[in-house]
């Protein structure tokens, strides 16, 4: 078997790393080859498109992002975002000659399409989807139906009503899953009294009525701040042609700047949250303040989370906590980069009485790779992995729309999926590491123990 | 690039009243027709299907949109090839596959696959294992001999064993215990089933886990882990002769071994209503229905139940294919006047080697009881029985499963998955396409036929989950 085998037995002997360095070195041009071609215009709204045109199959994917995320909630009001971006389906009134629809009505239309619409809102952004075939007259009366539906939601009220009262029995059943429960905790501790901290609760949508999400709508759906990004088989002028019908039902709404929001605060000392409760598994959560998606430090410190906790099998807190010891079925770090800096969580699972031997385990991961950095090797094998799999991706069109959308929303450079490769390369194991010590301080982390004894 | 619509079909009569047309019929047409591409490397190819002489089965289809490539290999081994006292061993194997083999060591093959910048994982299920790599394009032959030599000479210490047991067992608290949703359901499906070994849970029952032994997961594997019950997907940007040459030389230079006969293990007929509880940490009741019904033998056959099966997957969508469908629409909205459930949900698989379940499941309203809902749910089948379904109900359901057949092509990993599950049936690599003319002839007699006749409370299993205390 060993003839069979040069990417194990020859790799070890010739020296992996050595190997991976040289396919590095040899990505460089397929990389360029595999950045889509992002097309840019600035509509007469104001309204900023980015097109890949993508012949290969005869449907498009649409995304327009607005600043509307639950961020924007009024503090009383939270999920006033979530609210608005789930009951846009609730019906269209009457618009340019086309009749009113009700929810029903509305759902059965993009049914009859084989179109799919959603909505939702993130803590950034609130974005609207659309994916439907391309082939031409349905690809019209999608369009059509969904400038009606952007141009005059209902909102209907009755709707609502009657929603409400489910969003509240999903949320009492949620406060028995202790996963649920352990996140609330962290949250609330990581973000404090920012935005991107808050969170719905019944008395926030009981006071919540249909004219609020009427006025949040009119209010954030603006064409002068959106962006939108098609990605499939349409050209230039037909995607041009289709984002101004979509956009113009907006312009009554104008274009008034909303208020700047705070950005996050660090936190000042560390925080331990035990939590008792009858658990099958104890949730071990561990986190604080990450970065915004603008600050220069982004690339270094995805570099670094992707050795720690990111990228699955091969990272330092799977080896250690599941591979090496069998504590956890899953372990890994994730960040969320938005418009301020989203929180950087380490998260597992095990069980109760493994839980404080899990717990010390993690905590001396994460101070040894904070004080150490990452080994030469580890920073090369991470590079490797990142550029030789740029072009995975992108490799289907609701990833490449997700790409652009970022990029968009983030207003990075066009060329950013280009260069993308080259940076990585470039970062040396100081730049890694003195991103890493600038973002996390491991004594001033909110650590969350639900369903064991804290040590 | 595109082609035309024929007119008569699309344009009768303007925007609006082509909404009511036959959508199904133009979809189809897309699906089906070739297609001439401007571009010939754009064109949506079909997969191709050989078998090598050990018997083991290569289905490649080219998707030339990005130079990457997904591999997918199959077993015809899942948890309904496990025997009692050795539940959840098809899961153990898998989990040991990536313990390595004499030339590549422990952890060895993920960290490859990282390092050609590719992305690996494996799941069971009840009918299959399935292991896969998406990797740069040019990374296929290395994947490919690494999957052969694992798939060959996985090989591995009993403290390796011990340890990833560990970490199943954890997996078992995570996915089951802590959930009291998932262990009704466990439940449920020990109860529907008497004789066939779906009532086994595909992660195995705890006590299973804690004796079974390192030698049981060596002799799964050994028994089932042979070429001629295998099968090596593969979506992407390839060259089929190529790909077929790579395959030729990796896994097909694997010896031929029989394939263990299999038992038939069917279930004896169901002759009265099965009702079980299960108490557990929750604030509201969960119930679950799931009938016995015809299954689909084939894409292409017309026996009886394969017809039936045909009429109850419309069945399906009809009462739950959109947030406008039956179901919502009269118990979640209350259309009637009451709104008795917050949620709810019909589905009916026609993939899989073991019988399926239609299966309608609920949560109750506040201050509705399960038994009212129960009542509920079957009411709405009855009334499909007694009444039947509209041609726009049908039309909705087949426009929705067709484009979703276009926007599945967008994913390789979809195309892989369903290539490797018709596989399993031992289908044809075409089976979307011939299950979807079928549909399209299912008429709306046909589906009221089956409401009537299928959903007999002798043949309905259910389940009830409830909260510990009164809420």
């Amino acid at each position: 078997m060993k003839q069979m085998n040069p990417c194990g037995a020859a790799a070890r002997s010739l020296g992996l790393w050595g190997l991976l360095a040289l396919g590095l070195a040899l990505m460089a041009p397929g990389f360029l080859q595999a950045a889509p071609v992002i097309e840019h215009w600035v509509q007469p709204s104001g309204a900023r498109v980015y097109l890949v045109s993508n012949p290969g199959l005869p449907m498009l994917d649409v995304q327009i992002d607005l600043d509307a995320g639950s961020r924007r909630d009024p503090a009383p009001q939270a999920g006033l975002a979530q609210a608005t971006a789930a009951l846009l389906r609730a019906g269209v009134q009457a618009h340019a000659g086309q009749p009113a629809l009700d929810e029903n009505a509305l759902a059965e239309a993009w049914a009859d399409l084989g179109a799919q619409f959603s909505a939702a809102a993130t803590r950034d952004r609130l974005s609207l989807r659309l994916r439907t075939l391309t082939q031409p007259e349905l690809l019209q009366a999608a369009q059509d139906l969904l400038a009606q539906q952007l141009a005059a939601p209902a909102f209907a009220a009755p709707v609502w009503q009657r929603e409400r009262p489910r969003w509240v029995a999903r949320w009492q059943h949620s406060q028995t899953e202790p996963e649920v429960l352990a996140e609330q905790l962290l949250i609330a501790a990581v973000y404090g009294a920012h935005p991107y901290g808050q969170q719905a609760r019944p008395e926030t949508w009981a006071a919540i009525e249909a004219e609020h999400l009427r006025g949040f709508w009119r209010t954030h759906a603006q064409a002068c701040t959106a962006r939108v990004t098609l990605v499939g088989d349409i050209d230039r002028t037909r995607a041009d042609a289709l984002v101004r019908q979509l956009l113009t039902g907006w312009q009554p709404h104008g274009c008034s700047a909303l208020p700047p929001l705070p950005e996050v605060q660090p936190l000042a000392q560390g925080r331990l949250i035990a939590q008792p409760f009858a658990v099958a598994q104890a949730q071990l959560l561990i986190g604080q303040p990450g970065l915004a998606r603008r600050d220069p430090d982004f690339l270094a410190f995805m570099l670094a989370n992707h050795i720690l906790g990111g990228s699955g099998f091969s990272s330092r807190l799977m080896q250690e906590v599941r591979e090496r010891r069998g504590l956890t079925y899953d372990i890994h770090s994730r960040f969320v980069p938005g418009r301020h800096a989203g929180a950087f969580v380490v998260a597992t699972t095990t069980q109760p009485p493994r839980a404080q031997q899990a717990l010390e385990l993690v905590q001396h991961e994460i101070r040894r790779f904070v004080d150490q950095g990452p080994t030469q090797q580890e920073l090369e094998h991470a590079q490797a992995a990142l550029i030789n799999g740029f072009a995975l991706r992108l490799d289907s069109n609701r990833e490449l729309l997700q790409e652009v959308a970022a990029l968009a929303w983030h207003d990075l450079p066009l060329d950013d999926l280009q260069t993308w490769s080259a940076r990585i390369a470039a970062l040396n194991r100081v730049q890694v590491h003195r991103a890493l010590q600038r973002v996390l301080q491991p004594e001033r982390m909110v650590t969350v123990v639900f369903g064991a004894t804290a040590p | 690039m595109k082609p035309a619509l024929p007119t008569p079909i699309l344009w009768r009569g303007g925007r609006r009243s082509w909404l009511l047309l036959p959508l199904w019929t133009v979809l189809l047409w897309l699906l089906l027709a070739p297609v001439q591409a401007q571009t010939p490397a754009l064109a949506p190819a079909t997969a191709q299907q050989f078998t090598l002489a050990n018997g083991l089965t290569l289905i490649i289809k080219p998707d030339r949109r990005a130079p990457t490539a997904l591999q997918m290999l199959w077993l015809r081994a899942g948890s309904m090839d496990e025997v009692d006292g050795q539940s959840g061993v098809a899961h153990v194997v898998e989990h040991m596959l990536f313990k390595g083999t004499p030339t590549v060591p422990e952890g060895e093959i993920s960290r490859l696959v990282a390092a050609m910048g590719g992305r690996d994982n494996a799941f069971v299920s009840r009918d299959v294992t399935s292991f896969h790599q998406q990797i740069p394009a040019a990374r296929l032959p290395d994947v490919m001999r690494l999957e052969a030599d694992r798939f060959a000479h996985n090989t591995w210490p009993d403290e390796a064993f011990w340890r990833e047991m560990s970490v199943i067992k954890e997996e078992r608290r995570q996915m089951v215990e802590e959930s009291a949703q998932a262990r009704m359901f466990e439940v449920f499906m020990a109860s529907a089933w008497l004789a066939h070994p779906y009532r086994r849970p595909i992660i195995g029952w705890m006590s299973d886990l804690l004796s079974l032994q390192p030698d049981d997961a060596r002799a799964f594997y050994q028994r089932w882990y042979v070429p001629g019950n295998a099968a090596l997907v593969v979506v992407g940007d390839v060259d089929v002769a190529q790909v077929r040459a790579w395959a030729e030389r990796y896994f097909g230079a694997l010896p031929a071994r029989a394939v263990p006969e299999r038992k038939p293990q069917t279930e004896p007929e169901q002759r009265g209503t099965r009702r079980i509880e299960y108490v557990g940490r929750t604030d509201r009741p969960l119930l679950v229905l799931g009938y016995k019904v015809p299954q689909l033998a084939h894409p292409d056959a017309t026996d009886a139940a394969s017809t039936d099966a045909l009429a109850l997957l419309l069945l399906a969508g009809v009462l739950d294919g959109h947030s406008a469908a039956r179901l919502e629409h009269q118990l979640v909205q209350g259309a009637a006047g009451r709104r008795v459930a917050l949620e709810v949900s019909a589905s009916f698989s026609y993939l899989g080697r073991g019988p399926q379940l239609f299966l309608l499941s609920g949560t109750p309203a506040q201050g509705v009881s399960p038994a009212e809902l129960e009542a509920a749910l079957v009411a709405e089948i009855e009334r499909v029985a007694r009444e039947g379904v509209s041609e726009a109900e049908l039309r909705r359901v087949r426009n929705q499963w067709l484009a979703a057949e276009v926007f599945q092509r967008d994913s390789m990993f979809a195309q892989a998955r369903l290539l490797g599950s018709y596989w399993a049936q031992g289908w044809p690599v075409d089976s979307s396409e011939r299950i979807m003319r079928r549909l399209s002839a299912v008429t709306p007699q046909q589906v009221q036929a089956v409401a009537a006749r299928h959903f007999s409370a002798q043949r309905l299993t259910v389940g009830v989950l409830l909260p510990e205390q009164a809420p």
